[in-house]
Protein backbone atom coordinates (compact mmCIF):
# COMPACT_ATOMS: atom_id res chain seq x y z
CA UNK A 1 0.00 0.00 0.00
CA UNK A 2 1.10 3.57 -0.61
CA UNK A 3 1.56 6.26 2.00
CA UNK A 4 -1.51 7.10 4.04
CA UNK A 5 -3.66 9.62 2.18
CA UNK A 6 -4.26 13.20 3.19
CA UNK A 7 -7.80 14.26 4.01
CA UNK A 8 -9.99 12.66 1.37
CA UNK A 9 -13.06 14.33 -0.07
CA UNK A 10 -15.92 11.82 -0.02
CA UNK A 11 -18.53 14.30 -1.33
CA UNK A 12 -18.38 18.03 -2.10
CA UNK A 13 -17.24 19.79 1.08
CA UNK A 14 -17.24 16.58 3.12
CA UNK A 15 -13.93 14.90 3.96
CA UNK A 16 -12.60 11.80 5.64
CA UNK A 17 -10.11 12.98 8.27
CA UNK A 18 -9.62 9.73 10.20
CA UNK A 19 -6.56 7.68 11.05
CA UNK A 20 -5.10 4.40 9.86
CA UNK A 21 -3.85 1.74 12.28
CA UNK A 22 -2.44 -0.96 10.01
CA UNK A 23 -0.32 -2.57 12.73
CA UNK A 24 -3.17 -3.43 15.09
CA UNK A 25 -3.66 -7.19 15.41
CA UNK A 26 -6.18 -7.43 18.21
CA UNK A 27 -8.96 -4.98 19.01
CA UNK A 28 -10.41 -4.70 22.51
CA UNK A 29 -9.09 -8.16 23.40
CA UNK A 30 -11.97 -9.92 21.66
CA UNK A 31 -11.39 -9.22 17.97
CA UNK A 32 -8.60 -10.31 15.66
CA UNK A 33 -7.60 -7.66 13.14
CA UNK A 34 -5.58 -9.34 10.41
CA UNK A 35 -4.63 -6.12 8.66
CA UNK A 36 -5.37 -3.53 11.31
CA UNK A 37 -8.22 -1.06 11.41
CA UNK A 38 -9.13 2.53 10.72
CA UNK A 39 -10.65 5.13 13.01
CA UNK A 40 -12.84 7.10 10.65
CA UNK A 41 -13.82 10.64 11.36
CA UNK A 42 -15.26 13.16 9.02
CA UNK A 43 -15.54 16.90 8.43
CA UNK A 44 -18.63 18.49 6.89
CA UNK A 45 -18.48 22.08 5.64
CA UNK A 46 -21.60 24.21 5.38
CA UNK A 47 -21.90 27.91 4.59
CA UNK A 48 -22.51 28.75 8.24
CA UNK A 49 -20.29 26.28 10.00
CA UNK A 50 -18.07 23.24 9.98
CA UNK A 51 -18.87 19.99 11.74
CA UNK A 52 -16.52 17.26 12.88
CA UNK A 53 -18.15 13.84 13.10
CA UNK A 54 -16.39 11.53 15.59
CA UNK A 55 -12.71 11.61 16.47
CA UNK A 56 -10.07 8.87 16.76
CA UNK A 57 -8.18 6.82 19.32
CA UNK A 58 -5.89 9.01 21.40
CA UNK A 59 -2.76 7.30 20.07
CA UNK A 60 -3.70 8.48 16.57
CA UNK A 61 -4.76 12.02 17.45
CA UNK A 62 -1.86 13.69 15.62
CA UNK A 63 -2.86 12.02 12.37
CA UNK A 64 -6.45 13.15 12.86
CA UNK A 65 -5.58 16.75 13.70
CA UNK A 66 -3.16 16.87 10.76
CA UNK A 67 -5.93 15.93 8.35
CA UNK A 68 -8.49 18.17 10.03
CA UNK A 69 -6.14 21.15 9.66
CA UNK A 70 -5.94 20.48 5.91
CA UNK A 71 -9.65 21.16 5.49
CA UNK A 72 -10.71 23.53 8.31
CA UNK A 73 -9.46 26.08 10.81
CA UNK A 74 -10.27 25.39 14.43
CA UNK A 75 -12.18 28.67 14.79
CA UNK A 76 -14.48 27.59 11.96
CA UNK A 77 -15.65 24.46 13.76
CA UNK A 78 -19.16 25.09 15.03
CA UNK A 79 -20.27 21.53 15.66
CA UNK A 80 -18.83 18.29 17.00
CA UNK A 81 -20.91 15.14 16.79
CA UNK A 82 -19.99 11.97 18.59
CA UNK A 83 -22.05 9.05 17.38
CA UNK A 84 -20.44 6.71 19.90
CA UNK A 85 -18.29 7.43 22.95
CA UNK A 86 -16.03 4.39 22.95
CA UNK A 87 -12.40 5.55 23.39
CA UNK A 88 -11.41 4.66 19.82
CA UNK A 89 -13.82 7.37 18.66
CA UNK A 90 -13.66 9.83 21.51
CA UNK A 91 -9.93 9.70 22.31
CA UNK A 92 -9.10 12.99 20.60
CA UNK A 93 -12.28 14.75 21.80
CA UNK A 94 -10.86 16.58 24.84
CA UNK A 95 -8.05 18.07 22.75
CA UNK A 96 -10.44 18.96 19.92
CA UNK A 97 -12.70 20.75 22.40
CA UNK A 98 -9.68 22.59 23.76
CA UNK A 99 -8.64 23.70 20.26
CA UNK A 100 -12.17 24.59 19.17
CA UNK A 101 -13.79 25.83 22.40
CA UNK A 102 -16.64 27.53 20.54
CA UNK A 103 -17.85 24.28 19.00
CA UNK A 104 -21.09 22.78 20.31
CA UNK A 105 -20.98 19.08 21.13
CA UNK A 106 -23.92 16.85 20.13
CA UNK A 107 -24.39 13.42 21.69
CA UNK A 108 -27.20 11.01 22.53
CA UNK A 109 -28.81 11.07 25.97
CA UNK A 110 -27.20 7.79 26.95
CA UNK A 111 -23.77 9.14 26.01
CA UNK A 112 -23.77 11.61 28.92
CA UNK A 113 -22.49 9.08 31.43
CA UNK A 114 -19.62 8.03 29.24
CA UNK A 115 -18.78 11.60 28.29
CA UNK A 116 -18.46 12.60 31.93
CA UNK A 117 -16.27 9.58 32.58
CA UNK A 118 -14.04 10.36 29.62
CA UNK A 119 -13.77 14.14 29.88
CA UNK A 120 -13.06 14.97 33.48
CA UNK A 121 -14.37 18.49 33.44
CA UNK A 122 -16.82 20.14 35.80
CA UNK A 123 -18.20 22.63 33.27
CA UNK A 124 -18.76 20.27 30.39
CA UNK A 125 -21.25 21.70 27.87
CA UNK A 126 -23.11 19.44 25.48
CA UNK A 127 -26.40 19.09 23.64
CA UNK A 128 -28.54 15.97 23.76
CA UNK A 129 -30.06 14.91 20.43
CA UNK A 130 -32.47 12.21 19.33
CA UNK A 131 -34.28 11.05 16.21
CA UNK A 132 -35.87 14.07 14.53
CA UNK A 133 -33.33 16.60 15.80
CA UNK A 134 -31.07 18.40 13.37
CA UNK A 135 -28.31 20.98 13.12
CA UNK A 136 -28.15 23.44 10.21
CA UNK A 137 -24.63 24.14 8.96
CA UNK A 138 -25.89 26.25 6.04
CA UNK A 139 -26.67 24.15 2.97
CA UNK A 140 -25.76 21.06 4.97
CA UNK A 141 -28.18 19.68 7.53
CA UNK A 142 -27.12 17.09 10.07
CA UNK A 143 -30.05 14.88 11.03
CA UNK A 144 -29.76 12.56 14.00
CA UNK A 145 -31.10 9.05 14.39
CA UNK A 146 -31.16 7.28 17.74
CA UNK A 147 -29.91 3.73 17.20
CA UNK A 148 -29.15 2.52 20.73
CA UNK A 149 -27.25 -0.66 21.56
CA UNK A 150 -25.34 -0.81 18.30
CA UNK A 151 -23.27 -1.77 20.17
CA UNK A 152 -23.37 0.49 23.22
CA UNK A 153 -26.39 2.17 24.78
CA UNK A 154 -25.17 5.52 23.46
CA UNK A 155 -24.91 4.81 19.74
CA UNK A 156 -26.54 7.02 17.13
CA UNK A 157 -26.24 7.77 13.41
CA UNK A 158 -25.97 11.15 11.70
CA UNK A 159 -27.19 11.92 8.19
CA UNK A 160 -26.07 14.77 5.92
CA UNK A 161 -29.49 15.19 4.41
CA UNK A 162 -28.49 17.09 1.25
CA UNK A 163 -25.76 14.60 0.34
CA UNK A 164 -27.37 11.33 1.41
CA UNK A 165 -24.34 10.51 3.57
CA UNK A 166 -24.91 8.44 6.68
CA UNK A 167 -22.25 8.62 9.36
CA UNK A 168 -23.17 5.34 10.94
CA UNK A 169 -20.71 4.92 13.80
CA UNK A 170 -19.79 1.28 14.34
CA UNK A 171 -22.82 0.03 12.41
CA UNK A 172 -21.85 -1.22 8.94
CA UNK A 173 -18.22 -0.88 9.96
CA UNK A 174 -15.43 -3.41 10.21
CA UNK A 175 -11.82 -3.72 11.20
CA UNK A 176 -10.05 -3.49 7.88
CA UNK A 177 -7.26 -1.09 7.07
CA UNK A 178 -6.68 -0.05 3.49
CA UNK A 179 -5.63 3.45 2.48
CA UNK A 180 -7.71 3.23 -0.67
CA UNK A 181 -10.61 3.86 1.74
CA UNK A 182 -13.61 3.20 -0.53
CA UNK A 183 -15.32 -0.16 -0.77
CA UNK A 184 -14.98 -0.24 -4.55
CA UNK A 185 -11.21 0.22 -4.33
CA UNK A 186 -9.99 -1.62 -1.21
CA UNK A 187 -9.10 -5.31 -0.96
CA UNK A 188 -11.66 -7.98 -0.22
CA UNK A 189 -13.11 -7.07 3.15
CA UNK A 190 -16.19 -9.31 3.15
CA UNK A 191 -14.79 -11.55 5.87
CA UNK A 192 -14.06 -8.55 8.08
CA UNK A 193 -17.54 -7.15 7.59
CA UNK A 194 -19.20 -10.43 8.58
CA UNK A 195 -16.76 -11.07 11.43
CA UNK A 196 -17.40 -7.63 12.85
CA UNK A 197 -21.16 -8.13 12.76
CA UNK A 198 -20.90 -11.54 14.43
CA UNK A 199 -18.74 -10.29 17.27
CA UNK A 200 -20.01 -6.77 17.82
CA UNK A 201 -23.59 -6.47 16.63
CA UNK A 202 -24.98 -9.98 16.96
CA UNK A 203 -25.84 -9.82 20.67
CA UNK A 204 -28.03 -6.82 19.81
CA UNK A 205 -29.83 -8.15 16.78
CA UNK A 206 -33.23 -6.93 17.94
CA UNK A 207 -31.78 -3.44 18.11
CA UNK A 208 -30.20 -3.94 14.69
CA UNK A 209 -33.65 -4.64 13.27
CA UNK A 210 -35.08 -1.55 15.02
CA UNK A 211 -32.29 0.58 13.56
CA UNK A 212 -32.84 -0.81 10.08
CA UNK A 213 -36.49 0.21 10.24
CA UNK A 214 -35.24 3.73 10.84
CA UNK A 215 -32.39 3.78 8.34
CA UNK A 216 -33.62 1.72 5.40
CA UNK A 217 -36.12 4.35 4.16
CA UNK A 218 -33.40 7.02 3.95
CA UNK A 219 -32.26 8.09 0.48
CA UNK A 220 -28.65 7.10 1.02
CA UNK A 221 -25.83 7.55 -1.46
CA UNK A 222 -22.99 6.68 0.85
CA UNK A 223 -22.47 5.06 4.25
CA UNK A 224 -19.49 6.36 6.16
CA UNK A 225 -18.87 4.08 9.15
CA UNK A 226 -16.43 4.70 11.98
CA UNK A 227 -14.22 1.72 11.08
CA UNK A 228 -13.18 0.21 7.77
CA UNK A 229 -14.09 1.01 4.18
CA UNK A 230 -16.42 3.84 3.23
CA UNK A 231 -19.38 2.27 1.46
CA UNK A 232 -20.11 4.29 -1.68
CA UNK A 233 -20.68 1.41 -4.12
CA UNK A 234 -24.09 -0.20 -3.50
CA UNK A 235 -24.34 1.07 0.10
CA UNK A 236 -27.83 -0.34 0.54
CA UNK A 237 -26.55 -3.87 -0.07
CA UNK A 238 -24.72 -3.62 3.26
CA UNK A 239 -27.97 -2.73 4.98
CA UNK A 240 -29.63 -5.67 3.29
CA UNK A 241 -26.84 -7.92 4.50
CA UNK A 242 -27.38 -6.63 8.05
CA UNK A 243 -31.04 -7.51 7.77
CA UNK A 244 -30.14 -11.02 6.65
CA UNK A 245 -27.64 -11.42 9.47
CA UNK A 246 -30.06 -10.11 12.09
CA UNK A 247 -32.86 -12.39 10.97
CA UNK A 248 -33.08 -15.85 12.53
CA UNK A 249 -30.26 -18.02 11.25
CA UNK A 250 -32.05 -21.31 11.34
CA UNK A 251 -35.27 -22.48 9.85
CA UNK A 252 -37.10 -23.09 13.07
CA UNK A 253 -39.62 -25.86 12.79
CA UNK A 254 -41.07 -25.23 16.20
CA UNK A 255 -44.60 -23.97 15.72
CA UNK A 256 -45.28 -20.30 16.25
CA UNK A 257 -46.93 -20.97 19.58
CA UNK A 258 -44.57 -23.73 20.65
CA UNK A 259 -41.56 -23.27 22.88
CA UNK A 260 -38.17 -24.80 22.27
CA UNK A 261 -36.12 -26.45 25.01
CA UNK A 262 -32.56 -27.63 24.35
CA UNK A 263 -31.01 -30.18 26.69
CA UNK A 264 -27.21 -30.34 26.49
CA UNK A 265 -25.20 -32.94 28.34
CA UNK A 266 -21.81 -34.51 28.59
CA UNK A 267 -21.27 -37.81 30.34
CA UNK A 268 -18.29 -39.99 31.29
CA UNK A 269 -20.10 -43.18 32.26
CA UNK A 270 -23.56 -42.58 30.89
CA UNK A 271 -25.07 -41.37 34.19
CA UNK A 272 -25.52 -37.72 33.27
CA UNK A 273 -26.68 -38.90 29.84
CA UNK A 274 -29.49 -40.91 31.47
CA UNK A 275 -30.45 -37.90 33.52
CA UNK A 276 -30.54 -35.78 30.34
CA UNK A 277 -32.81 -38.31 28.70
CA UNK A 278 -35.13 -38.17 31.71
CA UNK A 279 -35.20 -34.33 31.68
CA UNK A 280 -36.13 -34.45 27.98
CA UNK A 281 -38.80 -37.13 28.58
CA UNK A 282 -40.37 -35.06 31.31
CA UNK A 283 -40.43 -31.90 29.24
CA UNK A 284 -41.98 -33.70 26.28
CA UNK A 285 -45.03 -34.61 28.33
CA UNK A 286 -46.07 -30.97 28.36
CA UNK A 287 -47.91 -29.92 25.19
CA UNK A 288 -46.45 -26.95 23.35
CA UNK A 289 -42.80 -27.70 24.06
CA UNK A 290 -40.37 -29.07 21.49
CA UNK A 291 -37.39 -30.73 23.15
CA UNK A 292 -33.97 -31.37 21.58
CA UNK A 293 -31.20 -33.42 23.16
CA UNK A 294 -27.52 -32.87 22.35
CA UNK A 295 -24.30 -34.51 23.47
CA UNK A 296 -21.75 -31.71 23.93
CA UNK A 297 -18.92 -34.07 23.05
CA UNK A 298 -20.21 -34.49 19.55
CA UNK A 299 -20.93 -30.91 18.58
CA UNK A 300 -19.15 -27.62 18.14
CA UNK A 301 -19.69 -24.50 20.17
CA UNK A 302 -20.69 -22.33 17.22
CA UNK A 303 -23.54 -24.51 15.91
CA UNK A 304 -24.79 -24.83 19.49
CA UNK A 305 -24.61 -21.08 19.95
CA UNK A 306 -26.78 -20.72 16.83
CA UNK A 307 -29.29 -23.19 18.29
CA UNK A 308 -29.37 -21.48 21.67
CA UNK A 309 -29.97 -18.10 20.05
CA UNK A 310 -33.30 -19.41 18.75
CA UNK A 311 -34.29 -21.46 21.81
CA UNK A 312 -36.57 -20.47 24.68
CA UNK A 313 -34.95 -22.65 27.32
CA UNK A 314 -31.63 -24.44 27.83
CA UNK A 315 -30.64 -27.12 30.32
CA UNK A 316 -27.09 -28.28 30.92
CA UNK A 317 -26.06 -31.65 32.29
CA UNK A 318 -22.51 -31.98 33.53
CA UNK A 319 -20.66 -34.38 35.77
CA UNK A 320 -18.63 -32.84 38.55
CA UNK A 321 -14.93 -33.54 38.08
CA UNK A 322 -12.43 -32.07 40.53
CA UNK A 323 -15.13 -29.89 42.02
CA UNK A 324 -16.09 -28.25 38.76
CA UNK A 325 -18.27 -28.58 35.70
CA UNK A 326 -16.29 -29.92 32.77
CA UNK A 327 -14.55 -27.78 30.16
CA UNK A 328 -16.89 -28.39 27.18
CA UNK A 329 -19.73 -26.98 29.32
CA UNK A 330 -17.74 -23.88 30.22
CA UNK A 331 -16.58 -23.47 26.63
CA UNK A 332 -20.16 -23.32 25.43
CA UNK A 333 -21.33 -21.13 28.32
CA UNK A 334 -18.50 -18.67 27.69
CA UNK A 335 -19.51 -18.48 24.03
CA UNK A 336 -22.98 -17.22 24.86
CA UNK A 337 -21.82 -13.63 25.29
CA UNK A 338 -22.04 -13.29 21.49
CA UNK A 339 -25.82 -13.75 21.44
CA UNK A 340 -28.77 -12.46 23.39
CA UNK A 341 -29.78 -15.00 26.02
CA UNK A 342 -31.33 -12.84 28.71
CA UNK A 343 -34.81 -13.89 29.73
CA UNK A 344 -34.44 -17.42 28.42
CA UNK A 345 -34.98 -20.18 30.95
CA UNK A 346 -32.03 -22.14 32.26
CA UNK A 347 -31.44 -25.25 34.34
CA UNK A 348 -28.67 -27.64 35.34
CA UNK A 349 -28.33 -31.25 36.40
CA UNK A 350 -25.66 -33.92 36.61
CA UNK A 351 -24.10 -36.94 38.20
CA UNK A 352 -21.18 -36.66 40.60
CA UNK A 353 -18.86 -38.79 42.70
CA UNK A 354 -18.02 -36.86 45.82
CA UNK A 355 -19.31 -33.32 45.92
CA UNK A 356 -21.43 -32.26 42.93
CA UNK A 357 -20.54 -28.57 42.69
CA UNK A 358 -21.08 -28.40 38.94
CA UNK A 359 -24.83 -27.85 39.16
CA UNK A 360 -24.70 -24.74 41.30
CA UNK A 361 -21.79 -23.37 39.31
CA UNK A 362 -23.67 -23.75 36.03
CA UNK A 363 -26.78 -22.19 37.55
CA UNK A 364 -24.71 -19.21 38.76
CA UNK A 365 -23.30 -18.73 35.28
CA UNK A 366 -26.78 -18.92 33.75
CA UNK A 367 -28.07 -16.28 36.17
CA UNK A 368 -25.02 -14.19 35.40
CA UNK A 369 -26.08 -14.29 31.77
CA UNK A 370 -29.47 -13.01 32.99
CA UNK A 371 -31.34 -16.22 32.33
CA UNK A 372 -34.10 -17.16 34.71
CA UNK A 373 -33.32 -20.31 36.67
CA UNK A 374 -36.68 -21.07 38.24
CA UNK A 375 -36.33 -24.78 39.00
CA UNK A 376 -33.85 -26.37 41.32
CA UNK A 377 -31.30 -28.53 39.52
CA UNK A 378 -31.00 -32.27 40.15
CA UNK A 379 -27.83 -33.93 41.40
CA UNK A 380 -27.31 -37.69 41.55
CA UNK A 381 -24.41 -39.50 43.13
CA UNK A 382 -22.89 -41.73 40.43
CA UNK A 383 -25.67 -43.92 39.01
CA UNK A 384 -29.02 -42.14 39.26
CA UNK A 385 -31.72 -44.06 41.11
CA UNK A 386 -35.24 -44.40 39.72
CA UNK A 387 -36.28 -41.72 42.19
CA UNK A 388 -33.56 -39.38 40.96
CA UNK A 389 -34.53 -40.02 37.37
CA UNK A 390 -38.09 -39.11 38.35
CA UNK A 391 -36.71 -35.87 39.80
CA UNK A 392 -35.07 -35.26 36.42
CA UNK A 393 -38.38 -35.88 34.64
CA UNK A 394 -39.99 -33.46 37.04
CA UNK A 395 -37.28 -30.89 36.33
CA UNK A 396 -38.08 -31.22 32.63
CA UNK A 397 -41.81 -30.92 33.31
CA UNK A 398 -41.40 -27.86 35.49
CA UNK A 399 -39.16 -26.18 32.95
CA UNK A 400 -41.67 -26.94 30.21
CA UNK A 401 -44.49 -25.52 32.34
CA UNK A 402 -42.52 -22.33 32.87
CA UNK A 403 -41.84 -22.15 29.14
CA UNK A 404 -45.51 -22.47 28.29
CA UNK A 405 -46.66 -20.17 31.08
CA UNK A 406 -48.52 -23.12 32.59
CA UNK A 407 -47.08 -22.79 36.07
CA UNK A 408 -48.62 -23.51 39.41
CA UNK A 409 -48.74 -20.24 41.27
CA UNK A 410 -47.25 -20.58 44.74
CA UNK A 411 -46.95 -18.45 47.84
CA UNK A 412 -44.04 -19.02 50.20
CA UNK A 413 -42.37 -17.07 52.95
CA UNK A 414 -38.93 -15.50 52.81
CA UNK A 415 -37.71 -17.86 55.52
CA UNK A 416 -38.83 -20.87 53.46
CA UNK A 417 -37.08 -19.37 50.46
CA UNK A 418 -33.86 -18.89 52.39
CA UNK A 419 -33.81 -22.41 53.75
CA UNK A 420 -33.91 -23.74 50.20
CA UNK A 421 -30.75 -23.68 48.13
CA UNK A 422 -29.99 -20.33 46.54
CA UNK A 423 -32.25 -19.25 43.73
CA UNK A 424 -34.61 -22.19 43.71
CA UNK A 425 -38.06 -21.27 44.75
CA UNK B 1 -43.30 -7.44 61.95
CA UNK B 2 -45.16 -5.93 58.96
CA UNK B 3 -45.09 -8.13 55.89
CA UNK B 4 -45.23 -7.51 52.17
CA UNK B 5 -46.17 -9.94 49.40
CA UNK B 6 -43.96 -9.72 46.34
CA UNK B 7 -45.16 -11.57 43.25
CA UNK B 8 -42.79 -12.39 40.41
CA UNK B 9 -45.09 -12.50 37.39
CA UNK B 10 -43.02 -14.63 35.05
CA UNK B 11 -42.01 -17.10 37.73
CA UNK B 12 -45.51 -17.41 39.13
CA UNK B 13 -44.36 -17.17 42.72
CA UNK B 14 -45.30 -14.89 45.58
CA UNK B 15 -42.93 -14.38 48.48
CA UNK B 16 -44.08 -13.07 51.82
CA UNK B 17 -41.22 -10.95 53.14
CA UNK B 18 -40.56 -8.66 56.12
CA UNK B 19 -41.11 -4.97 55.44
CA UNK B 20 -37.85 -3.27 54.57
CA UNK B 21 -36.50 -6.10 52.39
CA UNK B 22 -34.74 -4.94 49.26
CA UNK B 23 -36.04 -6.35 45.98
CA UNK B 24 -32.65 -7.74 45.03
CA UNK B 25 -32.56 -9.92 48.13
CA UNK B 26 -35.75 -11.61 46.98
CA UNK B 27 -35.09 -11.70 43.26
CA UNK B 28 -31.78 -13.46 43.70
CA UNK B 29 -33.31 -16.14 45.87
CA UNK B 30 -36.17 -16.92 43.53
CA UNK B 31 -33.98 -17.27 40.46
CA UNK B 32 -35.12 -14.16 38.63
CA UNK B 33 -32.61 -13.08 36.05
CA UNK B 34 -31.16 -10.21 38.01
CA UNK B 35 -27.89 -10.89 39.71
CA UNK B 36 -24.72 -9.10 38.92
CA UNK B 37 -23.85 -5.43 38.74
CA UNK B 38 -22.47 -2.99 41.26
CA UNK B 39 -25.24 -3.62 43.82
CA UNK B 40 -24.68 -0.08 45.04
CA UNK B 41 -27.15 1.84 42.92
CA UNK B 42 -24.69 3.14 40.37
CA UNK B 43 -24.64 0.91 37.31
CA UNK B 44 -28.36 0.60 36.62
CA UNK B 45 -28.08 -3.06 35.59
CA UNK B 46 -30.73 -4.20 38.08
CA UNK B 47 -33.53 -1.96 36.79
CA UNK B 48 -36.79 -3.79 37.41
CA UNK B 49 -40.32 -2.97 36.32
CA UNK B 50 -43.01 -2.81 38.99
CA UNK B 51 -46.34 -3.93 37.54
CA UNK B 52 -48.37 -2.90 40.56
CA UNK B 53 -47.96 -1.81 44.15
CA UNK B 54 -45.49 1.02 43.63
CA UNK B 55 -47.21 2.80 46.52
CA UNK B 56 -45.88 0.06 48.78
CA UNK B 57 -42.28 0.68 47.76
CA UNK B 58 -39.79 2.96 49.49
CA UNK B 59 -39.34 6.44 48.01
CA UNK B 60 -36.59 6.79 45.46
CA UNK B 61 -33.40 8.07 47.04
CA UNK B 62 -31.53 10.92 45.35
CA UNK B 63 -29.01 8.39 44.05
CA UNK B 64 -31.63 5.99 42.72
CA UNK B 65 -33.54 8.82 41.11
CA UNK B 66 -30.41 10.08 39.38
CA UNK B 67 -29.43 6.65 38.04
CA UNK B 68 -32.97 5.93 36.84
CA UNK B 69 -33.11 9.27 35.04
CA UNK B 70 -29.71 8.69 33.44
CA UNK B 71 -30.98 5.38 32.16
CA UNK B 72 -34.19 6.99 30.91
CA UNK B 73 -36.21 4.63 33.08
CA UNK B 74 -39.96 4.99 33.26
CA UNK B 75 -42.10 5.73 36.30
CA UNK B 76 -42.68 2.06 36.93
CA UNK B 77 -38.97 1.23 37.03
CA UNK B 78 -36.89 0.80 40.16
CA UNK B 79 -33.39 -0.32 41.01
CA UNK B 80 -33.74 -3.73 42.65
CA UNK B 81 -30.63 -3.11 44.76
CA UNK B 82 -32.08 0.09 46.22
CA UNK B 83 -35.86 -0.26 46.37
CA UNK B 84 -37.34 -1.69 49.56
CA UNK B 85 -40.78 -3.20 49.97
CA UNK B 86 -42.74 -1.60 52.82
CA UNK B 87 -45.92 -3.69 52.93
CA UNK B 88 -48.99 -4.67 50.93
CA UNK B 89 -48.97 -6.47 47.58
CA UNK B 90 -46.35 -5.76 44.97
CA UNK B 91 -46.01 -7.39 41.55
CA UNK B 92 -42.82 -7.22 39.50
CA UNK B 93 -42.15 -8.17 35.89
CA UNK B 94 -39.60 -10.90 36.41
Amino acid sequence: MKRAPDAVEIAPGTHWIGALDPGLREFDIILKTANGTTYNSYCVRGTNGVAVIDTVKLSHADEFFGRLEQVARYNEISTIVLNHLEPDHSGALPELMRRAPQAKLYISAKAQLMLKALVKSTDLQFNIVKTGDSVDLGGRTLRFFSTPFLHWPDTQCTLVAEQGILFSGDVFGCHFCDDRLFNDRVGDFRFSFEYYYQHIMRPFREHVLDALELLEPLPLKLIAPAHGPILREAPLSYMQRYRQLASPLLHNEVGANDRSLLVFYISSYGNTARMAQAVAEGAETIPGVRVSLYDLQAGGDLPFVDLIEEADGIAFGSPTINGDAVKPVWDLLSSLAMIKVSDKLGAAFGSYGWSGEAINMIEDRLRGLKLRVPVKGVRARLIPTDEELDQCRNLGKQLARHLTGNIEKRVISMSELITQEPSHA
Amino acid sequence: MPKANVTFEKLGITISVPAGTRLIEISEKVGASITYGCREGECGSCIMKISSGMEHMSERSVLEDKVLQENMAGRSDRLACQAQVLGGDITVKA
